[in-house]
């Protein structure tokens, strides 16, 4: 083609050709990893609260019956008379004697029938009065409804700490929710700029403050204040109402500030269309633009639930150590956070029952906040599906 | 190159062959073939929303930079089709500049707005000497010889929009691309803008979008025409391309002359 | 009808702004208290008992402040056990030693000062001759003192189980030594994964999964990353985290419980916030700029370093110090990844054990005796002086920000 050629030749060629630029390849790839950290830690966590929560439900504890045996036994035996006192096994049960674990076929009345040397324990003799325990795995249905918590004596039951979480939480909402909303509504719907300008950062000092000095505040002013109120007996040093109050004005500047976005979100034409139609300022607020930003505002409450349920050192400090069902707000009660905090304060070792248990107890704290935080984004992208 | 004109410079700066731009499965711009004279300014044309911006931006690709654009088509800058897979867009870029609608020099000096783009570029020679030429070029110079330490948005509009062709100029690209310039301009700004044109054009290839018949009647050599296709899908088309002189005076379509008599547009 | 109808709506308004107005009002008050009962717990009297009355130091009538540096060596010699005294010239010769130093050492270890009683700022301010009677009836050898628990002392000095002489500095330094740990991990990877997000990554699955995980990494709970932390950083990488590895062998931290584990749990933990308000500010750059880059031939890089980032930068340490702030005054991660219980040498580096300042307030906090709760007070006045230095710089760096665009 002459033609080209003519081009060619009139305008020097120049190359257009892609060059190998190593640099930006190199840059590009390590910002890549970077942004792809976040998914190891994701995956780190899932694993690690997987993986150690397996063990937990894995391992076996030996609880013990105070049932001995009443004769001295030989390696061989396979049957054996036990006291009448103590906890009786049942059969399909390993046993425990002394190091070696025995497999129970039958009991019939007093007597023990077992296969000796179980899981590769080798078979050994046993003294008269040597006591029998009893071996319990954690099963996850019993993890979830077990009302009791103490796991070296084989009680699984995580309800007592969820329940203490969802008190502390429940409470914490009931202060924040009104507080909160109330606030943002005044200031989205009433007041000046000015007063938005200076009262807002009020309340975001609020956010700023370390929750441990939240703590400190529970313990030493809002518990003492309960307490002079409602009397030093209805009321326990350690109680999850002082908690609970004190993680509500926690998370209040989030409710107040996510819930006021929601509200400021609203178009001016709606609020117009209102006051077009005789409406009071309170009319707007209320009928009109709250229920046009309620899910704004319900993904505000979720978000605040959520950081409820896994904040720790308020609760840690002022909600009691050690776990308790109950239902009275004035009672001690150890929280699912305060227990992860209060038993890996010493030096925990590794593989132990403890440190399974924590791990048992983050995963369900990670399930839980992770499940609210998921709700919460859900609601706010419907929320922004309406208005832009 | 059925069209090349009988004149000395016989082969195009940039052709067209089919140019289509899709944005998702919206087509934005349909078959376009057209071929930019070198050394002329060339000015597009036509109701706003018929893709003027979206074929000039298709020169440098720049429309790369959106992520739902998808182009089809060829576009030939030296016999290369610069939409080849092999091809890379930085490089021509730097041979095919661009000036936009809004005035954006880079917030640092006024030296520095023009130094920067030369110097990644691998630019080696007296650096003092490039901005001072491209500033004169821009015939900005004058202006700012004493403020060349000053931030370049310490400008006003016409003197940002001239820096930012200085800029321009300064990585001695072939072609510059000009997407309304004089938009955010006032007249007189406007007028050195033109009077420069018609300066850089002795250099450069220039393709200029504008909204403005006088604009075009004036500085430009060629003009293109775009509108929108009449099948109800709003996809632009290239409808008529020729010497300005002729189509503001004897254009061939009946769409042109509405356009251009301002009865319709 | 309707007029009377409507001046009732009217004042159910009026009604309904009071209660909105009160609600504010109560979020002020419980910051009020929040702050009243810092300074409550760091301000009061204390009733002071020597355990030897620095008057039967005295030689020669020559009162013991005035005494000079060899007869003071020789008075605490006299009354500290030989291995005490060899261990303090362990750690500094004597000869080394101002006079005053010397006369500091005295006073803590021969005159011994006691708190027997403390009061709360309130209690001081109200109630101050009751206290007075109670103490010349209760304490007849105590003086009663206004003491300030947060002093140049308490920051100088490390941690002791004496309230009389505890300080904050151990805890201070190992708060400095983690988040500049975290920072230094946290920063250039969150700024890079930002600017991953915002200026290379398509629109793609992967992409998008990034995103959305980042997202609810932010909403995670703090004790789960200590968990992780502990997990990760303590257990499997223990190795390192001690310092073994690196031929750092100090068998107290070889358990991987230091430093280096804390700033990098920390780092974790910060990393989507600082994310976030990194692709905030980077998406506060306007696409103009972009555009010009890119239209004089630059790579996309050379746009991301030479124009995003500068314009960003500010808005990107803003955001790096508020998300740094909320790391200074976590707790609960670090112990579950097992900060010390008591330390009282300043940290030595990455693979030292570790205290901080929240958690020396929540181990004074949860002491049973009131007395620490004095100093708890007054850890939290410098935690929270802390940050608020912290929050100031952001705002002023925000400010200038503004200003610049
Ligand atoms: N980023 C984008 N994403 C999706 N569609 C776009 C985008 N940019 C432009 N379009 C569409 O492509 C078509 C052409 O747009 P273009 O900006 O090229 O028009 P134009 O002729 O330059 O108009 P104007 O004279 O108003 O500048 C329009 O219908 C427009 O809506
Ligand atoms: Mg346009």
């Amino acid at each position: 083609m002459p033609l080209t050629r003519a081009t060619e030749q009139s305008l020097p060629a120049t190359s257009l050709k892609r060059k190998l630029r190593l640099r930006e390849l190199v840059i590009q790839a390590v910002l890549f990893l970077c942004g792809l950290f976040s998914i190891f830690v994701t995956v780190g966590i899932i694993y690690e609260l997987g993986k150690e929560s397996m063990l937990f439900f894995g391992r076996t504890q030996w609880e013990r019956t105070n049932k001995p045996i009443v004769a001295a036994i030989s390696a061989n035996d396979v049957q054996f008379d036990v006291s009448n006192i103590g906890a009786t096994a049942s059969p399909g049960e390993v046993i425990r004697l002394d190091d070696e674990l025995l497999m129970l076929t039958a009991v019939e009345g007093s007597t023990y029938f077992v296969e000796r040397g179980f899981r590769d324990s080798v078979a050994v003799p046993h003294a008269a009065e040597t006591i029998i325990y009893r071996g319990v795995n954690p099963s996850v249905w019993e993890f979830l409804t077990g009302t009791s918590w103490a796991p070296h004596a084989g009680q699984f039951g995580v309800l007592p700490l969820l329940n203490a979480t969802l008190m502390v939480s429940g409470i914490a909402i009931l202060v924040a929710l009104p507080l909160g909303l109330a606030a943002a509504i005044y200031l989205s719907e009433y007041a000046s700029p000015k007063a938005r300008n200076t009262l807002k950062p009020i309340l975001e000092v609020l956010a700023g403050v370390p929750t441990v000095v939240y703590g400190y505040f529970a313990l030493t002013f809002m518990t003492p204040f309960l307490r002079s109120i409602f009397g030093q007996d209805t009321v326990q040093i350690y109680n999850t109402a002082s908690a609970g109050i004190v993680i509500g004005i926690l998370i209040l500047p989030l409710v107040s500030t996510i819930s006021e976005d929601a509200l400021n979100a609203v178009p001016r034409s709606l609020r117009e269309a209102a006051y077009g139609l005789g409406a009071t300022r309170l009319e707007t607020a209320v009928r009109i633009v709250l229920p046009a930003a309620f899910s704004g505002i319900a993904a505000a409450v979720i978000i605040a639930i959520s950081r409820a349920i896994g904040e720790t050192m308020v609760v840690a400090l002022a909600a009691g150590a050690g776990p308790a069902f109950t239902f009275n707000p004035f009672q001690a009660a150890e929280t699912m956070t305060g227990h992860i905090v209060r038993i890996s304060g010493g030096d925990l070792s590794y593989d132990s029952l403890d440190y399974n248990s924590i791990f048992a107890i983050g995963l369900m704290l990670f399930v839980m906040t992770l499940a609210l935080n998921i709700f919460s984004q859900y609601i706010v992208r419907r929320f922004r599906e309406v208005y832009e | 190159m059925t069209d090349t004109a009988p004149t000395a410079t016989t082969t195009a700066a940039i052709e067209t062959h089919d140019l289509s731009i899709y944005y998702g499965s919206f087509q934005a711009v349909r078959d376009v073939n057209l071929d930019i004279q070198p050394n002329r300014i060339t000015a597009i044309i036509g109701p706003s929303g018929c893709g003027k911006s979206t074929v000039l931006r298709a020169f440098n690709r720049m429309n790369e930079l959106i992520p739902s654009v998808n182009t089809t088509g060829e576009v030939l800058f030296r016999g290369q089709n610069i939409y080849k897979p092999d091809v890379d867009p930085v490089e021509v870029r730097r041979h095919i500049g661009m000036v936009f609608q809004k005035p954006n020099p880079f917030p640092k000096s006024v030296y520095e707005n023009v130094a920067w783009g030369a110097r990644i570029n691998g630019f080696k020679g007296n650096m003092d000497e490039l901005v001072h030429s491209s500033l004169q070029s821009a015939a900005l110079w004058d202006e700012v010889k004493d403020k060349l330490d000053q931030s370049g948005l310490s400008l006003s509009g016409g003197q940002q929009q001239r820096l930012c062709i200085a800029r321009a100029i300064a990585v001695r690209p072939d072609i510059i691309l000009m997407d309304e310039p004089c938009s955010a301009l006032d007249p007189i700004a406007t007028l050195r803008i033109e009077e420069l044109m018609r300066d850089l054009a002795k250099d450069y290839t220039i393709i200029i979008v504008t909204h403005n018949m006088q604009q075009a009647a004036r500085v430009s050599d060629r003009t293109a025409f775009f509108s929108l296709s009449e099948d109800g899908k709003r996809a632009g088309m290239l409808m008529e391309y020729g010497d300005t002189k002729t189509m503001f005076t004897r254009p061939e379509k009946k769409i042109t002359e509405d356009y251009i008599t301002g009865r319709f547009g | 009808m309707a007029a009377s109808n409507l001046q009732g709506r009217h004042r159910l308004g009026r009604v309904w702004l009071v209660v909105f107005q009160v609600a504010l009002v109560v979020g002020i008050i419980a910051l009020c208290a929040l702050l009243f009962n810092i300074l409550n717990g760091s301000f009061g009297f204390v009733a002071v008992e020597d355990t030897v009355s620095p008057e039967s130091l005295a030689v020669n009538s020559v009162p013991l402040e005035e005494l000079d540096k060899d007869t003071l060596v020789q008075i605490l010699q006299a009354h500290i056990s030989a291995g005490l005294y060899a261990r303090y010239e362990f750690d500094k010769p004597f000869a080394e030693r101002s006079a005053g130093e010397v006369y500091d050492l005295i006073l803590e270890r021969v005159v011994e000062p006691r708190f027997v009683a403390q009061w709360s700022l309130y209690e001081t301010l109200t109630n101050g001759d009751a206290i007075r009677q109670q103490v010349a009836q209760e304490f007849p050898n105590a003086r009663l003192e206004f003491r300030s628990w947060l002093n140049s002392h308490f920051l100088r000095a490390p941690q002791s189980s004496y309230p009389e002489i505890a300080g904050v500095r151990t805890a201070v330094l190992g708060s400095l030594w983690t988040i500049s740990i975290a920072v230094l991990f946290a920063f250039p990877v969150g700024v890079a994964a930002a600017v991953y997000l915002q200026e290379y990554a398509p629109d793609n699955l992967i992409n998008r999964i990034i995103q959305t995980n980042i997202n609810n990494l932010a909403g995670v709970p703090s004790i789960i990353y200590g968990i992780l932390g502990l997990a990760i950083f303590v257990r499997v990488l223990g190795q390192f985290t001690s310092g073994i590895a690196f031929g750092a062998s100090d068998p107290a931290t070889a358990n991987g419980r230091t430093i280096l584990s804390a700033g990098l749990t920390l780092g974790v933990l910060v990393l989507p916030l600082i994310i976030i308000n990194a692709q905030e500010a980077i998406k506060a750059v306007p696409n103009s700029l972009r555009q010009a880059s890119f239209g004089l031939g630059a790579t996309r890089w050379e746009t991301v370093w030479y124009h995003v980032l500068p314009n960003a930068i500010s808005g990107i340490m803003t955001g790096t110090i508020l998300s740094i702030s909320r790391a200074i005054g976590e707790t609960a991660p670090l112990i579950v990844i097992g900060a010390s219980t008591f330390i009282q040498v300043d940290p030595e580096g990455p693979f030292s054990k570790f205290t901080t300042l929240p958690i020396q307030i929540y181990q004074w906090t949860a002491r049973p005796q009131s007395v620490f709760r004095n100093l708890a007070g007054g850890a939290s006045l410098v935690l929270l002086g802390l940050l608020l230095t912290m929050n100031a710089t952001a705002i002023i760096l925000r400010n200038r920000y503004r200003r610049s665009l």
